[in-house]
Parts: C-alpha cells; sequence; structure tokens
C-alpha cells in the first residue's frame, strides 16, 4: 500500500495525441507509471485522448477516459470519479499544463483532490520565466543575461553590459521571424530595427547567445525526504542552437572531465532541490568548450523525452519511480527492477555508448525548411547502443529509415568541393553526412570542420574514423583482418559490401567463415557490477563475451516499428506489444527488436527479451542466428517489419501469418490486379507508367482528374491528384524520379466516401471487426481523415458488400493475422482502394471500440490457430450502439513552411477519439480532443474553389442561419450572396491575402473554411492565409465534408449538453469481448 | 604489441600492450568519468585497474587532476583509448601520459567480459604480458607473492605543511563569523589531493605527517585534529600506524576517510575483511542512518570493518552501503571521533559527501 495517508484512487493525466515535440514517450512513461500504481493497489483513474496508446488500454488502468484534455471534461470526471490524488507529471506538458488549470480554477480543492509528486509552487518555479530568473539567481546559478526592449539606445546599453554574441528574438511574430544573432554593435542595431518592426507590441528580447557551447543535460530524480540522485547525463552532438530534440544525443557524455561532470550534476542537484521537485526532473546547459563557465538552459520539472531517452539509456524507469516518489516512497525504499537486488538510490553506471538521432518529416514536408533551430521538427528519433561511437552512431544512421546504411548521401557525392563545403556551414538534418562526406573527401580536415561547426573534435575524429575505414575498403583488398576492422568501426555488412564491391552475402558468409560475429551484452543500470535479471540486449563487434543464454523454450521475434513518423506512428508499437503479451500467454517467449527509445515496447519488462537494435535485415539475422527462434512476426511492425520478410523468407527464417508471397500479391500491382480479376473485385482504372509519355497517354485514357503517386508508397508519399496534363508534367518532373525500377501509378480519381476495413483472417473465414467511414471524400488521405464507427450513412447493400469484398480478399490472398483494406464508395458502387496485409494505423482504435482483442487473435492465428478452432463466429461483427470517432491531429504550429491543406499526401502526426452515444456529441469531442477551436459565434471566412462554390452555397446558408456572420472573398461572395444572404466582401483580388491576415490578426474572424483552386498558380495566396489561421489559432477546415461535420457539431450544441463523460469500461460493458 | 592478462584462475583476455608485463590484483572501477584521478590515486598502489566504461582517454590529461605526486597503478586495462583527446584542459594525450608514468596499459580488452568474471570469482591476481609470453614466465609471476605494506611505498617520507585557504565568504556566514583556524596534523598512508585540498577549504593548517609518525611526534605538532588518510592494501598490514593510533585515541578529534577508517577500526579493536570484489566506482549509495537520508558517494575500497565486531565497543555504525549493507562510516560513542570507509573528496565522483569536512570543523571547534 502506498506510504501517504488516505490515498486510495489516483487520477493520471496522459498527454493526449502525437505532435512534435510531445510523442510517444509519454505513452511510455504513464503505462509505467499506472502499472506501479497498481502494484501498490491503487486504483488508478486515466484520462488520454489518444486510442494509439498501450495505456488507454482497460488492463493499464481501473477506469480509462478516452475524452478531450480539456478542463471541462477534467473536471466533469474529477467530480464523477472523486479521486483522491492527481499524478500530473507525466503526461508531458499537455498534462502538466492541465493540472495546473485544474488548481487555480479550483477543481481539486473543490473536490479535494491533492496534486501528487512536484507541487504547483515547485512546477510554477521552473515554468515561469520570472519566477526561474529569482530562483536561479537566488541559488547562485548562472543563466543567460536577457533583457526586454523596445528601442535601439536600450538594446546597445544591455549589449554594452553584457557584451556579444547576443540572440535578439522579437516578441510576437508570425513564426519567429526578424530575429538573429548580433556578433557586434552595427548587426545589433540592425536586427533590433527589423525585430521592433515585425514584432506585434514592439518589444524583442535580447539574451546573451552561448550558441556553438556545448549542450549538457541531466536527468535528475528527488524524493520527498529530500534523497537526489542524477540518472545519467547527456551530450549533445550539436551544440548549443539546435533544439536538444533535433540533436544528436549521446549518453553519457564523452567529453566532460570528471571535474565539468561533478560542476554540471551538483548544480542538477542544487537546482531540484531549490525547486523541491518531487520525481523527475531535466535540467539543460551550455558549457564554454574554452574554460568551466556554463549557463542554465531550461529546467523541465517532469517526465520528458529525455527522460524516455535516459530510461532506456540506462535501464533505470524513472516514471515508475517518479510514480512510486508522487505516493510516498523514498529512493531507498524503491527496488532497482534491473538488478532485483539493489535500490533506486543509486546513479546508474553505463559501460557502453547510446546515441539518439532524431527522425524528421522532411521526407513527406519536402518543400519544408531543413533549418534546425530552437523550434523542434523531428517527428521521432532512433536509439542505438554499442561499445563504440562509431558503432552507435552507425546503427542509428540505419534505424533511421532513410535510405541510409551510413554517414553517406548520395546527393553529397555528386556535389563539388566547393558546394560541399558550403553545406558545412548549413545546420540542418543533413549536417552529419555533409561531414562525413568532407572527412571522406578529404576537403577539409577536423580542425576546420570543428571550426566552422563548432562540433566537439571527439566526435568528428570518430566520424574520421569510419570514413578511413570506408577509403581503406574502396581501395585495398577485402581480407579477414579489414572485414574485421570494418565491423569494429561499426558499418554494416551492406556497406561492406557497396564500397568493396561485392556481395552482401559474400561478406556475410565471410564473416561467418572468420567467426566475425556481433557479441550482445546486456544493459545492466551497473556495468556489471551486479549480476541483472533484465533480459535487455544490444550488439557489439567490441567483445569476446556474449551474455545470452538463448533457453530451449518455444520463442518467436516480434519486429518493432522504429521511429515515429508520419505514417508510422504510436499505433504499431501498440500492435508489437499486444503481440508480445499474446505470444506469452501462450507460453511461447517473445523477444522484440526495435530501435525507438519513445515507445512501450522497448521496456525493458515487456518482452521475454529485450534487443535494442537496427531493424535491418542483417541486424535481424544476427539475433535470429543467436537466439535460433521458431520463427518472425512482421505483421504488427507497420511497413519497417513487413519490409523486411521477402529477405528474411530468403535467408530460410519462417515467417509467421501472411506468406512472403501473398504479401507480394496485394503490394506488388500487377499480381494483385490478378487477384482482383480472380476475385471479381473492381478499382478505380488505372496503369502503372514507366516513363512521363505513357503517363500523359494513360492519364487521358483514364479521363482526368487523376492520382499520381510513385509504386510502393507508404502514407501517400509525393501523392497528388493532377487536373489536368499540364499538371501531370509539372508532377512527373517535379515530385518523382521515374525509371523503370519505379514506375508511377496513375489511377482515376474518384470522389466517393472512403471507407476502412480492419479484419482478421485465418485464410478461411474471416472476423470483421468493425467498419469504419471516412468524413473526407477520396482526395484526402485517410491517415487525415475524420474516420467514424460504425458508419452513418452507408447503406446495408453497401455494408453487406463490403464485408463480402473483405472476406474474399482475406481468403484469396490467404492472410493470416490482419489485414486492412480501404474501399471507395462512389454513386453506391464499392471499389477497392488498397489492401495492406498488416496491421494498420486503425487497429488500436477499431481494438478498444469494440473489444476485441485483434492483435491477440492475430497473433494466434499466425502461428496456426484457426477461428473456428478458437470457438470464435465469423463474420460482420454487429455494431455497438455508440459512436465512435477518430480525429487526425498536425504538427503545423511547428512546421512553419508546410501547407495545412488536406490532400492525398498524410501530414498528421496523430489522433484523438471521441466516444458517445450521440454521434454528434462524439464528434464534438473528437474535434476539441484535436485542438480545433469551434466557435460559438463570430464571423466565418468562407474562400472556397469554383469547383465547390455549389455545394458551399448550402453550408453558408446553415452557418448563417446559425447566427454566424459571413465574410467572404469576392467570388465566394458573390455566390453566397446568390442565395440573398448577407456578406461581407473581403479584400481586393491582387492583394486579399494581406487584408484577410489583417482581420485574422485582429481577431475578426472566427473560422476559416477554405478550399483549394484546381491547379497550383493560385496556392501561395490560400497558403499564406491558411498559415495565418495556424499561427492565430482559429480553424481552418480545406475540405467542405469537415466544415459539413462542424456544422452538425454547432447544432447540437445549441441543444445538447456537452459533457459527459464514460469510462470505455463502461461503454464496452467492461467484459473481455470476443477474445 | 599484442598483449594478454592472464589471471590466476588461467582466464586470458587480449589486447594491444604498452608498456613492459607487470603482475598485480585485478580490479574494477565503474566510473564513467576521471581516469587520470584513479590512476593517480595512490589507494590503487600496485593494482591493475580495470575501467569498465568502454572509451578513455576522451578529454586527454592534465596535471590539474593529478591526485597524488606520481601514478602508483601496477596496471590499466580499458576498452578504447582515445588517441585524440579533446578539452579545454587537454595537456597530453593519456597514451603518452602512461608511457611517461611507465604504466603498462592494455587495451581494447572486452572489459566488461573481465568484470563479469572478477564479479563472479572475486578479485584476482592477474599477470600482464606479451601475448608470445611462454607459460613458465606467465607462471612464475602469478606465482610470486603479492608485495604487502605498499603503504610505505606511496606515503611522504618527510613531515610538510599546507597553508590554509583564504575561505569564501558564505563559508564565514555560515560559521557565524567564527575566525577559527585548526590545525590538523594529517597521516598519509597514500593520500589523494583533494583530501588535502578539502581540509585546506576549511580554514585549516596542515601538517602532513609519514605513516610511520609516532603518536609523541604527532602530538607534539600541537594539533587540534588529526586526520587518517586514504590509502592502498590490507589494513592489517600497517600495524605499526595502528599502534600509534591507538595512543592518539582519546586526544584529539579524529577523523578517517577509507584506509584511515579501517586503521581507526582496528586500532579500536574491530576487525576488518576483505570484501569479494570491493566497492570502486561513483555511482555507490550510502545511508546516514541518523538522518534516513541517501548519499551517492566515490568509493575505492577492497576491505570493510566488521560490523558484528563493533557491538562490544564504544563504536556505532553511522553509514551503511545500500547496496550491500556494509559498513560505511562510524563514529566513537563518547569521543569526538568518526570516519567514512567512501571519499567525501570525490575527484573522481559526486561532491555530495563534502559536509563531512565541515563535521570534522565542527568537532575540533567544539574541542578548541
Amino acid at each position: 500500500m502506498p506510504k501517504k495517508e488516505n490515498l486510495e484512487k489516483v487520477l493520471v493525466i496522459g498527454s493526449g495525441p502525437i505532435i512534435i515535440g510531445q510523442a510517444a514517450e509519454f505513452d511510455y512513461a504513464g503505462s509505467q507509471a499506472c502499472r506501479a500504481l497498481k502494484e501498490e493497489g491503487l486504483e488508478v483513474v486515466l484520462v488520454n485522448s489518444n486510442p494509439a496508446t498501450i495505456m488507454t488500454d482497460t488492463h493499464i488502468a481501473d477506469r480509462v477516459y478516452l475524452e478531450p484534455l480539456t478542463l471541462d471534461f477534467l473536471a466533469e470526471i474529477i467530480e464523477k470519479e472523486r479521486p483522491d490524488g492527481l499524478l500530473a507529471t507525466l503526461g508531458g506538458q499537455a498534462g502538466l499544463n492541465l493540472a495546473v488549470e485544474l488548481a487555480e480554477n479550483g477543481v481539486l480543492d473543490k473536490f479535494n483532490v491533492k496534486l501528487l509528486g512536484t507541487t504547483l509552487e515547485a512546477i510554477k518555479k521552473a515554468e515561469d520565466r520570472e519566477l526561474f530568473k529569482e530562483t536561479m539567481q537566488k541559488l547562485g546559478e548562472p543563466i543567460p543575461e536577457s533583457t526586454i526592449v523596445e528601442d535601439i539606445p536600450s538594446a546597445v546599453a544591455f549589449a554594452n553590459e553584457i557584451g556579444y554574441p547576443l540572440i535578439v528574438r522579437p516578441a510576437y511574430t508570425m513564426g519567429g521571424t526578424g530575429g538573429g544573432i548580433a556578433e557586434n554593435e552595427e548587426e545589433l542595431v540592425d536586427i533590433v530595427i527589423k525585430g521592433l518592426k515585425y514584432s506585434l507590441i514592439g518589444q524583442v528580447l535580447i539574451e546573451r547567445s552561448v550558441a556553438g557551447w556545448k549542450e549538457i543535460e541531466y536527468e535528475v530524480m528527488r524524493d520527498s525526504a529530500g534523497n537526489c540522485i542524477t540518472v545519467c547525463n547527456m551530450e549533445n552532438f550539436d551544440p548549443v542552437g539546435v533544439h536538444t530534440g533535433d540533436s544528436i544525443v549521446v549518453a553519457p557524455s564523452q567529453t566532460l572531465t570528471d571535474k565539468e561532470f561533478q560542476m554540471l550534476r551538483s548544480a542538477s542537484l542544487r537546482i531540484i532541490t531549490e525547486l523541491g521537485i518531487e520525481g523527475g526532473c531535466n535540467a539543460q546547459y551550455a558549457l564554454d568548450p574554452n574554460s568551466d563557465r556554463y549557463y542554465v538552459i531550461e529546467v523541465n520539472p517532469r517526465v520528458s523525452r529525455s527522460s524516455a531517452l535516459a530510461s532506456k539509456a540506462t535501464g533505470y524507469p524513472i516514471a515508475k519511480v517518479s510514480a512510486k516518489i508522487a505516493i510516498g516512497y523514498t529512493l531507498d525504499e524503491i527496488d532497482n527492477a534491473v538488478t532485483g537486488k539493489t535500490k533506486a538510490a543509486f546513479e546508474p553506471a553505463l559501460d557502453y555508448l547510446v546515441v539518439k538521432f532524431p527522425r524528421w518529416p522532411f521526407d513527406k514536408f519536402v518543400y519544408a525548411d531543413h533549418t534546425l533551430g530552437t523550434q523542434m521538427k523531428a517527428t521521432g528519433e532512433v536509439m542505438s547502443i554499442d561499445r563504440s561511437f562509431e558503432g552507435a552512431i552507425l546503427k542509428a544512421a540505419r534505424s533511421l529509415e532513410i535510405g541510409v546504411n551510413r554517414l553517406y548521401l548520395e546527393k553529397f557525392a555528386e556535389y563539388d568541393d566547393e558546394k560541399l563545403k558550403r553545406q558545412l556551414t548549413k545546420i540542418n538534418d543533413e549536417r552529419i553526412f555533409a561531414i562525413a562526406e568532407a572527412l571522406r573527401r578529404k576537403i577539409a580536415d577536423v580542425d576546420e570542420i570543428h571550426n566552422i561547426t563548432k562540433i566537439d573534435k571527439w566526435f568528428l575524429h570518430k566520424i574520421k574514423n569510419i570514413a578511413d575505414i570506408e577509403l581503406r575498403l574502396q581501395n585495398e583488398e577485402l581480407t579477414a583482418e579489414l572485414l574485421l576492422k570494418a565491423k569494429y568501426f561499426g558499418l554494416a555488412d551492406v556497406s561492406i559490401a557497396e564500397l568493396a564491391k561485392k556481395n552482401v552475402d559474400e561478406i556475410r558468409a565471410m564473416r561467418k567463415a572468420n567467426n566475425i560475429l556481433p557479441y550482445y551484452k546486456m544493459v545492466d543500470t551497473c556495468a556489471a557490477e551486479f549480476e541483472a535479471a533484465t533480459p535487455y540486449y544490444y550488439s557489439t563487434f567490441r567483445g569476446v563475451e556474449d551474455e545470452v543464454t538463448p533457453s530451449s523454450s518455444r520463442k518467436v521475434i516480434v519486429l518493432g516499428s522504429g521511429p515515429i513518423r508520419i505514417g508510422q506512428g504510436v499505433e504499431f508499437d501498440y500492435c508489437s506489444v499486444h503481440s508480445v503479451w499474446a505470444l506469452r500467454e501462450m507460453g511461447i517467449e517473445a523477444i522484440i527488436i526495435n530501435n525507438n527509445p519513445e515507445t512501450v515496447s522497448t521496456d525493458f519488462d515487456i518482452s521475454d527479451r529485450l534487443y535494442f537494435e537496427p531493424l535491418t535485415t542483417e541486424d535481424v539475422l544476427n539475433i535470429i542466428d543467436r537466439e535460433q527462434p521458431e520463427g518472425v512476426i512482421v505483421q504488427f511492425g507497420g511497413q519497417t517489419a513487413i519490409n523486411l520478410a521477402a529477405s528474411l523468407s530468403k535467408a530460410g527464417v519462417k515467417v509467421f501469418g501472411t506468406s512472403v508471397d501473398d504479401i507480394d500479391r496485394a503490394e506488388d500491382r500487377e499480381r494483385f490486379d490478378e487477384v482482383l480479376t480472380e476475385t471479381q473485385i473492381p478499382r478505380p482504372k488505372g496503369i502503372s507508367v514507366t516513363n512521363l509519355e505513357d503517363a500523359i497517354k494513360g492519364a487521358e485514357d483514364i479521363g482526368y482528374p487523376v492520382m499520381v503517386r510513385p509504386s510502393y508508397v507508404l502514407g501517400g508519399r509525393a501523392m497528388e491528384i493532377v487536373y489536368n496534363e499540364a499538371e501531370l508534367r509539372d508532377y512527373m518532373s517535379r515530385a518523382v524520379k521515374v525509371t523503370p525500377d519505379h514506375p508511377v501509378l496513375v489511377d482515376r480519381y474518384m470522389q466517393g466516401t472512403e471507407v476502412e476495413v480492419d479484419a482478421i483472417s485465418d485464410g478461411e473465414s474471416v472476423i470483421i471487426p468493425g467498419i469504419m467511414e471516412h468524413i473526407e471524400r477520396a482526395g484526402v488521405h485517410s491517415g487525415d481523415s475524420i474516420a467514424v464507427y460504425p458508419p452513418q450513412t452507408l447503406t446495408a447493400r453497401v455494408l453487406y458488400t463490403i464485408t463480402d469484398y473483405t472476406k474474399r480478399l482475406a481468403t484469396a490472398l490467404n492472410v493470416k493475422g490482419l489485414l486492412n483494406i480501404q474501399f471507395i464508395v462512389a454513386n453506391g458502387q464499392v471499389y477497392i482502394i488498397e489492401v495492406n496485409p498488416r496491421s494498420s494505423r486503425t487497429v488500436p482504435f477499431l481494438s478498444k471500440v469494440t473489444d476485441i482483442k485483434m492483435v491477440n487473435l492475430a497473433t494466434r492465428i499466425a502461428l496456426g490457430a484457426t477461428i473456428k478452432g478458437m470457438g470464435l463466429s465469423a463474420g460482420y461483427v454487429p455494431p455497438r450502439p455508440y459512436v465512435a470517432v477518430k480525429a487526425p491531429v498536425f504538427s503545423f504550429a511547428k512546421m512553419q513552411d508546410v501547407d495545412i491543406a488536406l490532400g492525398p499526401e498524410m501530414k498528421s502526426t496523430g489522433e484523438v477519439m471521441g466516444i458517445d452515444y450521440h454521434y454528434a456529441r462524439a464528434l464534438y469531442k473528437a474535434i476539441v480532443g484535436a485542438g480545433t477551436h469551434v466557435p460559438k459565434n463570430g464571423s466565418i471566412l468562407f474562400t472556397v474553389a469554383d469547383k465547390d462554390k455549389e455545394e458551399m452555397k448550402e453550408l453558408a446558408k446553415a452557418f448563417y442561419e446559425l447566427g454566424f456572420k459571413l465574410v467572404a472573398t469576392e467570388g465566394t461572395a458573390k455566390a453566397i450572396s446568390s442565395m440573398g444572404i448577407d456578406v461581407d466582401i473581403v479584400g481586393k483580388m491582387h492583394e486579399r491575402s494581406a487584408d484577410i491576415i489583417e482581420m485574422i490578426k485582429s481577431n475578426q474572424i472566427h473560422m476559416v473554411i477554405n478550399t483549394l483552386n484546381q491547379g497550383q498558380h493560385i496556392r501561395r495566396d490560400g497558403f499564406k492565409i491558411r498559415r495565418a489561421t495556424v499561427e492565430h489559432g482559429i480553424a481552418c477546415l480545406t475540405s467542405l465534408d469537415t466544415a459539413w461535420e462542424v456544422l452538425r457539431v454547432l447544432t447540437f450544441m445549441r441543444e445538447r449538453r456537452l459533457i459527459y463523460s464514460l469510462a470505455i469500461q463502461d461503454y464496452v460493458g467492461g467484459g473481455d469481448g470476443l477474445a | 604489441m599484442r598483449g594478454k592478462l592472464v589471471l590466476e584462475d588461467k582466464s586470458v583476455f587480449y589486447g594491444e600492450l604498452i608498456g613492459s608485463s607487470t603482475v598485480g590484483e585485478v580490479v574494477f572501477n565503474t566510473g564513467m568519468t576521471g581516469y587520470q584521478e584513479i590512476l593517480t590515486d595512490p589507494s590503487y598502489a600496485r593494482q591493475i585497474i580495470t575501467l569498465t566504461y568502454p572509451m578513455i582517454g576522451n578529454y586527454g590529461v592534465s596535471k590539474s587532476f593529478n591526485e597524488s605526486r606520481k601514478s602508483f597503478a601496477g596496471g590499466f586495462i580499458i576498452g578504447e583509448l582515445c588517441e585524440e583527446g579533446s578539452s579545454c584542459t587537454y595537456e597530453e594525450s593519456l597514451q603518452d601520459f602512461l608511457q611517461r608514468e611507465k604504466i603498462p596499459c592494455l587495451y581494447g580488452v572486452d572489459t566488461r567480459a573481465l568484470t563479469r568474471k572478477i564479479r563472479s570469482a572475486g578479485t584476482m591476481k592477474g599477470a600482464i604480458v606479451a601475448e608470445n609470453a611462454s607459460e613458465e614466465e606467465i607462471n612464475a609471476a602469478l606465482l610470486k607473492p603479492l608485495v604487502t605494506d605498499v603503504v610505505k611505498e606511496v606515503t611522504t617520507d618527510k613531515i610538510y605543511t599546507i597553508e590554509p585557504y583564504e575561505l569564501k565568504e558564505e563559508i564565514l556566514i555560515k560559521r557565524g563569523k567564527k575566525d577559527f583556524t585548526p590545525h590538523v596534523v594529517a597521516m598519509d598512508f597514500g593520500v589523494k589531493q583533494n583530501i588535502l585540498r578539502s581540509l585546506s577549504s576549511l580554514g585549516a593548517k596542515l601538517t602532513v605527517v609519514p605513516a610511520t609518525a609516532k603518536a609523541e611526534e604527532i602530538l607534539a605538532l600541537n594539533p587540534d585534529g588529526v586526520f587518517l588518510s586514504n590509502g592502498p592494501g590490507d589494513p592489517k598490514d600497517v600495524g605499526y600506524a595502528i599502534e600509534e593510533i591507538k595512543k592518539l585515541i582519546g586526544t584529539k578529534p579524529m577523523f578517517g576517510i577509507c584506509l584511515g577508517h579501517q586503521l581507526l577500526a582496528l586500532a579500536m579493536g574491530a576487525d576488518t575483511y576483505k570484501l569479494k570484489f570491493g566497492h570502486r566506482g561513483s555511482n555507490q549509495p550510502v545511508k546516514d542512518l541518523k538522518t534516513g537520508r541517501a548519499h551517492i558517494s566515490s568509493q575505492n575500497h577492497g576491505y570493510a570493518v566488521d560490523e558484528t565486531t563493533l557491538y562490544n565497543l564504544p563504536l556505532e555504525v553511522t553509514h551503511i552501503s545500500i547496496n550491500d549493507g556494509t559498513v560505511e562510516g562510524m563514529r566513537h560513542k563518547e569521543l569526538p571521533i568518526f570516519s567514512v570507509q567512501y571519499h567525501p573528496e570525490a575527484s573522481p565522483g559526486p561532491t555530495d559527501n563534502l559536509y563531512l569536512f565541515d563535521e570534522f570543523w565542527n568537532l575540533m571547534e567544539k574541542g578548541a
């Protein structure tokens, strides 16, 4: 039982949807915390709007509320559940902000809820800029000097006092424009003049610039008795100036002397003590590379992304220990679960090096600015472990799944020396690749690169080591000795093969013949000082001893899904974890391979064995050689795992579930066409072309508009709808590289309703747990559409057809496990768009709302069970009496130059769910949960494409009748006034965006409905308007379908109670469902 | 040159060898920084030090990190030996330092495997030799008994004094502006520089005396307190010092660290014993039994005081190891005497326990 008295029920707030800067790490932290609390016999109530999480599983918390994370909903839930305590420091900034709001609005006092762990006062001391400054000054901890000025003389006076360089940031600008670093007075004056102009309130913040200094972080724990420890420290490869979330990071620090290490460690302990944190805390420092001066940059009074990384890097479960501290335990009372012998009051000792590498969405947002700075842009990250920096950085590079196996980008190889040198000055996602290329070509040495980049020479020397061995591989005969050396420096077999001009199988054979094999070491928190019980491993070619003792029991490997990126999010980790649990339930040893430190799957007590390794053929085969499992499961790790199926199978590994050949039949366009012919299922007309001429001819045959995309894609990458030949020509030259090996698909674009199905098949019979209807018509990527379970508008005949097609496809493709199908319904006809013979993004959502353990059943089937054999009935499971809505969540505020208009390219980073007995309220919850600000009254701006004007008229009328004031651009206004409705015209044609942006800025417009005109030519104009809505936090609907549903919600809001909450257990009846 | 480590149990670990062959007790330290402080800590005299962190030498070597006049280590076993150290304090590479100090170093070793071996089999004797060394050579090296009473090799050969540091304003305020400059006699059994610095930082005038100093000589210096330093080896090898400490007990406030703590226990009539593989690292948790607080400490000891032998003595245990419950600190029930097994002076390691020096100051101030 907890140490704190009168504590029986605890409320935990999750972090909501995945956005840039707040990703899966909080599902990991929250799940761990919930389990830690339940272990103590506490009743746990959890609120989180994100269905793609393990923490919202009904066995993780006693009461799970999948409700919007807003004050209203939390107050309702607190009133209903009456928890004794609230744990708020594990739900990221979102959870923390909400807790502060609840406290400040008196909700916690009213219902007598104690804030557990870190106090409100401590949170404010860390978060409030002024209070933080005061606290640090009291402690004597230096923070970068700063001031706010409104004129030039004050700026110069401050500069004279502090010295240069200085960083200037205008207050309140759109997208942080107008700032910069000043090295002298001339530059300062220049930047401040501009900044004052850009600032909406005529103010600029001037701060001492420590850009180029070493950036160091410490993860610290403190309990209520005042005991403090540091879990680990981390050093950024990228000096100060790049957000730590966008930096390559190593743990522990590599270039700090013991004096420096202890100086910053002691500062961290003083800070956490002064703030009075009870739980985990993160402190960031800038350390002068030329002296022992340092500044405190930031303190996070909560579990953070860095804590997740530190937990995985050390084996120390920060979230779990934080939860125990919150309920009153002290560090010396909490067990170290890794050793099982020692206590949480110690500091982990690492005997390996960890690298974290960010995963950026620039593959999706091709046109976005790649520059890295103070605004984080990465959606996810990978982590790697080895006993050398070279080994770890190369493992990280190949874990990213960006088409590289080493620090080599093809495009840099094509740059001339001058251009490459210029590239070194650019701080972006490709800097490390440019550095490697420069070292490889010897056009700059370590000293010169250090002078340009300020990256510590230690790191640069290591990259040089890699470059040197690469050159040797290119120029020398590949001997066993050289091969060993190459592995010692971490190069993958594929890289060695490429450099030595050999076949990868030859390299593998040569390695085996010479006994050059990886050794697997354990992550044990204590550098082998004590025997550890945790089966958490990494590989290294620098060793002589292997610590894995494979058991003789049945075992299966589950391949994880790698870093979080647009199109492959936390959903797949959810599926991997459930597959592991299913195997363990079956008494089979489950081994997981993954490289994402943010996830639940890489928590050390989820699987029987965890291998923190890249997901490449070589890395996986090496583990298979060591473990000798019965086989691997690939269907839950997204495209990452599916992509490995063929090569693993070729190497003789048994792939459980749908066969590799059947996967290919679903993914290969021509072979899939055969399947469709055989099963008599129609698809929109389309062709595959390998050159421009064929594309033009094909598009004419099919008829415009057509959907174009490269083959073998994930998440609709580079997919577009084109309306005429000119656009097609533009697309073919700009967006894709078309070659005989990489054909482009041209499909008829049908404007219909999209429908998505996830089904479980054993090859003979099929269970369809649910069907989801998309709100936005085809043309908007399914991942960016609002999905509704069960369908609200489909006829029985259509549903029957969908069920029938699903069965036909599942049996024809001999699917053993999960499959996901997307249909389009146009004019009452059902067409198929695509089949994915694997788990999908919607599986967690559907599992939760239907209470069917989809992954569990699929895992059993993959291993040989049948639906009949398990006593289950096949077919379409009748819909439940409630409605669940899944809405996408975007991170547009973080990506300044990305167009927010929805299209066939996926842009969302996360999702939320709304569930209710009323469709409109479920929709309301989803929309509000997604952070969309739906105005109750005010002005709506309409600016729509000609093709949408007819439909828009009715919509405008309906909003007008609800009491909204209408504003529109000229053409749109004409259409509206033709209905006899009042509408204000805004802007003249050529300058309308400026006028509109001005109105948005001055809060005269409260929602924008804007659809895209055909073609590209006037997109920039609309782009600016859409971006303005993001900067000012107002809703911008780019699909009329979404607008209709918002209208439905607004109508409902006038008639009904909006705030109504039930736990998911109440909806599904608390039973175990089918499984 | 290729080399290898051969342990008493005949297990062999290969690596690259710098320097000559050597034999010694093989111990491991789990600290991730502070290799130079470890190498120059006289407590490691004649031992072969293995570091578990796999990349060593990253920030080079700087005179300012030396913990004694030279390195007394018997040998050094590490993973990667960094050739290109990087730091603003960099003066020379670790390799140059090792060669200059004539410390044999075997690098490129799987030190985790070696650590696991020692952890399960216990501390062992080992010989670092060239890879092609003959069986006879290795056997002869391993059969030769290890040198005992290493303290005599590391202690100062003459008495010297250190003037107190000027006190920081905040310390003066904390002490109520008391202007008390104690005179401390430190018995040097292999003292670390940072202990002397920590004592000087108290505002103490130091007289450092050899391990062989007589009680009468020490008392003749008229100190306000006597400090017993850290040092290498088995405390029972230093019988001569134990006899003198016996005479000092009851005369002056005393503070002992590490070997000094063990010698104090032996002088009081308690016993010490050898740990299976010792405590060596910068992350060792100790519990203060009076306050219940946990502190992270730097430790380096192969022996410990036997708690059961304290029960009938006027000594009480003040600190224990949170990892294994062994004695980490004790105090005299009546006299102003206390000692700790761990290293409050850090270097390397956390500086969380510097407050113990203040406690010593308080005792001396009370006695003055």
